[in-house]
């Protein structure tokens, strides 16, 4: 603490603040470190901006059944590979959304099937209307008992009225499947990708960078020679080479976890370097060395005064470790080496789109890509802004 | 410093040694071998006939499928320490290093391009980012970087082939146009790969780029509000030279140190955009390899790329011990 309370000086008043500076000088004096960062992350509008990005991400994804319009798993053959329809919000000036319908024509020379937009044929949309049946819940965990933590709904968000009508806002795919609904419930598999990777990197980092930085001598040498060596093989062909240790035939659920230790057995390097720096200046500080003088135990220390003063940067580490991870399944499932079908993730959707005479017909195809560019660049910012908070007192 | 770099040198040996027991047990892991994983193709192909059991036997005696792990390892690293022998191809009945051989110089080639448009990107870039900071061209970079980070290679890809298509009708796969594909090496040959080189260059090297114009623009950002600079301006120092001759050369460190954190990135999105891109390198081999557990092919590949990044790292800390005295001195005794 000591150290602390020696630094708070230097804290610069809010700027903006409605009081004046010296009513506001204590406000900042007795803040907890934790709120301070709060005030410093706040400041970071792109973080910000990033933090609401990614929450909405994962409701959509928690939800996914009620915010897709379908299911998976239901097609419409007469519609596979239509293109994107573009929703009219006002009809006659009134508030009724509706979509065009299809028209099909068939080139007789090629027998390539051709959308027309049939303005004849009006499909009205409309919000909290009844579809497929889904699940909310823990349905996804094959352990029985908690697998029935689930409730079954056939409410969704937006969608055709009369269910079973052709209604694809970012197109079809080969099969005749929603590209929307797709995109997610893929995202449950690719954004929880990303967290139960980093979660795993960030034990084994924890772990081991702990024991480097706090054993020292042979132990640390071990740990980073193998390091090291981890880090000089490059990174995606040991992916793949991993990867293909997966046997396809195991149950889904089994694959993704096979998918995201292997994520992690490469990324806990640079979780245990950042951990280990700490640790090693950490030693070093004089609120250490006070508590060690106290007669204070190694274990006490470590747990009440080391690990809560690094929490914050190991947070910010973290949050920059998972767009590595989504990355990661993303290139692995594109390639047919990660999950696989039925398994929707955004990598194995772009799998369709993997030769060019698909995306020169179907660009929409592409689309789970935006979907994962924004997701990494949003958790990217999200990172940088924790980065810069975890220093509060900087 | 030759005993620095000696060291460092020396050094390769056991990283290596490590890396091929790495790589071996890794290919080692998928159940089942090369004959178990051909024999059950054979089975799902309608009337595709089988391999005699005897024929099985054979093959797995020829190529030691059936010794104990340590024993396969040590005779495969054996040959290729003393003969430079990588094993079979099964797929392509060819010795492994023939294969191997025909793919990583190109690999190379489009790794080593990369790695040059990379540096001579990200150094001018960083410099006008951190020198002119807030300005519309740091703004427009920092967009673009932060856009090249988040985008994977392969998306780049394929977004790249669908808008050529789409408007140039112009096809960017491959590293030659077809009438040079099995053309002996010629002028004209070494033309047409320039001509088709660029597309792969670029798209892997953006994330990397982005990666270094962020270092290079927040190290020289650190250092340009530092006293000497004030100082050396004080003093009636030219702008440019002074940049050029103090701040420059600080920032230059994390610069370099970074170009080792670049290479494996590099060499992986090479082995991923050459499969969408359908490039004559190791990216769609070593795939297919993996996929059919062509054991010492796939281990082969494996080895190459990770000396080359070994190599590549040792480089980069031959080049920051050149750069920096401090490195030279603490570590070279």
């Amino acid at each position: 603490m000591a150290n602390e309370a020696a630094k708070l000086p230097e804290i610069a008043p809010q700027p903006g603040a409605v009081f004046p500076i010296e009513d506001d000088a204590p406000r900042v004096v007795i803040a907890s470190q934790w709120q301070l960062m709060w005030w410093k992350f706040r400041k970071h509008r792109l973080a910000m901006f990033s933090l609401v990005i990614v929450v909405i991400l994962y409701i959509i994804a928690i939800f996914a059944g009620f915010f897709a319009p379908q299911s998976t798993a239901s097609y419409q053959r007469r519609y596979t590979q239509s293109p994107p329809q573009t929703i009219h919000w006002f009809d006659n000036g009134q508030f009724a959304p509706f979509v065009y319908g299809y028209a099909q024509e068939t080139d007789p020379r090629t027998l390539r099937r051709s959308y027309v937009v049939d303005e004849e044929n009006k499909i009205p949309l409309g919000f909290f209307v009844r579809g497929d049946p889904y699940q909310i819940g823990l349905h996804g965990i094959p352990i029985p008992g908690i697998r029935d933590l689930a409730l079954t709904l056939d409410v969704h968000l937006f969608g055709p009225i009369t269910p079973g009508e052709p209604f694809f806002v970012l197109g079809a795919d080969d099969v005749g499947r929603d590209m929307l609904s797709r995109l997610i419930f893929a995202s449950q598999v690719s954004l929880s990708v990303g967290l139960v990777g980093v979660f795993l990197s960030l034990t084994l980092g924890i772990l081991l960078g702990g024991l480097s930085g706090l054993v020292g001598g042979w132990v640390d040498n071990l740990i980073q020679r193998t390091i090291e060596i981890l880090r000089s093989i490059p990174q995606i062909p040991l992916w793949m080479a991993l990867a293909t240790a997966v046997p396809p035939r195991w149950d889904p659920v089994y694959v993704y976890f096979g998918i995201t230790v292997i994520l992690s057995l490469l990324g806990w390097t640079d979780m245990a370097r950042v951990v280990r720096g700490r640790f090693l200046s950490l030693r070093e500080e004089d609120f250490v060395m006070a508590a060690e003088l106290d007669g204070v135990s190694r274990s006490r220390i470590i747990t009440r005064h080391m690990v809560p003063s690094f929490l914050s940067h190991i947070i910010a580490s973290a949050t920059l470790a998972i767009p590595g991870m989504i990355l990661g399944e993303t290139a692995l499932s594109f390639l047919g080496l990660g999950l696989r079908a039925p398994v929707v993730s955004w990598g194995v959707m772009l799998q369709d789109a993997m030769n060019i005479a698909s995306i020169a017909n179907t660009p929409w195809l592409l689309i789970p890509g935006a979907a994962v560019v924004i997701t990494v660049l949003a958790f990217n910012f999200l990172g940088d802004g924790l980065r810069d908070a975890a220093d509060p007192y900087h | 410093m030759a005993k620095y770099i000696l060291k460092r040198l020396l050094y390769v040996i056991p990283t290596m040694f490590v890396v091929s027991m790495l790589i071996f047990v890794t290919i080692q892991l998928p159940p089942g071998d090369y004959v178990t994983n051909m024999l059950e193709s054979m089975r799902n192909q309608t009337g595709g006939t089988t391999w005699t059991p005897e024929f099985q036997e054979a093959m797995r005696q020829r190529y030691g499928l059936n010794e104990p792990m340590p024993v396969q390892y040590a005779k495969w690293i054996g040959n290729i320490v003393l003969r430079g022998d990588f094993g079979y191809s099964f797929q392509y009945s060819v010795p492994a290093e023939k294969m191997i051989g025909d793919r990583i110089g190109m690999t190379l080639v489009v790794s080593f391009a990369s790695f040059i448009f990379t540096w001579v990107v990200a150094l001018p870039i960083g410099v006008l980012s951190a020198v002119r900071q807030y300005s519309l061209a740091d703004y427009f970079f920092s967009f673009i970087g932060f856009i090249g980070l988040a985008t994977p290679g392969f998306l780049i890809a394929l977004v790249l082939m669908f808008l050529a298509f789409k408007y140039g009708n112009v096809s960017l796969s491959g590293l030659f146009s077809t009438e040079f594909e099995n053309a002996p090496w010629s002028i004209a040959k070494v033309l047409d790969l320039m001509n088709h080189l660029w597309i792969p260059m670029v798209i892997i090297g953006v994330s990397g780029t982005a990666g270094l114009i962020r270092i290079m623009r927040a190290n020289l950002l650190d250092e340009l509000h530092k006293p000497y600079v004030e100082t050396a301006r004080a003093k009636g120092m030219p702008e440019w030279r002074l940049l050029i001759k103090y701040p420059l050369r600080q920032a230059m460190n994390p610069f370099v140190s970074g170009m080792a954190w670049v290479l494996p990135s590099l060499i992986g999105g090479e082995a991923i955009v050459s499969i969408v891109l359908n490039l004559p390198t190791t990216g769609p081999v070593l795939l297919n390899a993996l996929l059919w557990q062509d054991m010492f092919l796939a281990a082969g590949f494996l080895m190459l790329l990770s000396l080359f990044t070994i190599i590549g790292m040792l480089l980069s800390d031959i080049l920051l011990a050149w750069l920096d005295p401090r490195i030279r001195y603490s570590e070279g005794r």
